[in-house]
């Protein structure tokens, strides 16, 4: 019989530290969480927010939709779908993680507050962006988990050759 | 060029995506040909105010109504779609 091996997306490829920043993959678990129409539940967070929930963590993922990390699947009105194996993330700590993502995303990150959630883009895919106490979560599909590590160990790399260079952009 | 999206605050361009005029959102009548032919190919193109269709594809995805001008490139308001069309 055939021995499958569960490889997670960015096996091989990750942790990587370039600098003063740290890039490594996270494999949480996943559950896609669409309230039933008229479903009032409680303790979802707000647009953009992120709360404790069940033990895990429910951030806001899109318009009507969240994303539980780290919890078992909650029995609530709403369309769940087990994404565990279907994202690819991975988190960036250290020094100006903030001027990294500068160079990859159009959000302004240093707005971003601890437990904020934002979709936005990394180069050219869509991503959920988490702001975390110490640095970022990045969250994009699995099928871009090299692309991912590409562009993001490319700017690390970049960044990381300027920072002897006087910075003045104040990031 | 940046969109105040209602629900993800202001962003930029290049996370949304054209889909053409709001006149989408009012459907004719069933039977209605004149009416169905004006919904499908009649459109204005003004140097000046109009109303789009936008996706906030790379962000939360909402459909947006933005009105704005062709001329001054100046955004008017932008509203969910969902709110313009109950």
């Amino acid at each position: 019989m055939i021995e499958l091996v569960a490889k997670s997306p960015a096996e091989g490829l990750l942790p990587k530290t370039i600098g003063t920043l740290t890039l490594s993959e996270v494999t949480p678990t996943i559950h896609s969480i669409a309230p039933l129409k008229g479903a009032r539940l409680k303790d979802f967070p707000d647009v953009g927010k992120s709360a404790p929930y069940k033990g895990g963590t429910l951030i806001w993922s899109a318009r009507g939709q969240y994303m539980l990390l780290d919890a078992p699947t909650p029995k609530i009105k709403a369309a769940i779908t087990d994404q565990s194996d279907a994202w690819t993330s991975v988190t960036l700590t250290g020094d100006r993680a903030q001027a990294l993502l500068a160079r990859l995303c159009p959000l302004d990150t240093a707005k971003m507050a601890p437990g904020d959630v934002a979709r936005s883009l990394i180069g050219h895919m869509s991503a959920i962006i988490i702001r975390q106490d110490a640095g970022f979560q990045i969250m994009v599909f699995r099928a871009f988990a090299r692309t991912l590590v590409h562009e993001m160990t490319d700017a690390m790399t970049a960044l990381a050759a300027r920072q002897n260079i006087p910075d003045t952009s104040g990031l | 060029m940046r969109i105040n999206c209602p629900l993800c605050g202001e962003r930029d361009r290049r996370e949304f995506y054209y889909m053409g005029a709001a006149d989408y959102l009012d459907r004719p009548a069933e039977g209605d040909l004149d009416g169905i032919h004006k919904y499908l190919h009649i459109r204005e193109n003004p140097a000046g105010v109009t109303r789009d269709l936008w996706h906030h594809e790379a962000g939360c995805s909402s459909w947006l109504v933005i009105e704005r001008n062709t001329s001054t490139h100046e955004i008017h308001s932008v509203t969910l779609a969902s709110e313009v069309a109950k």
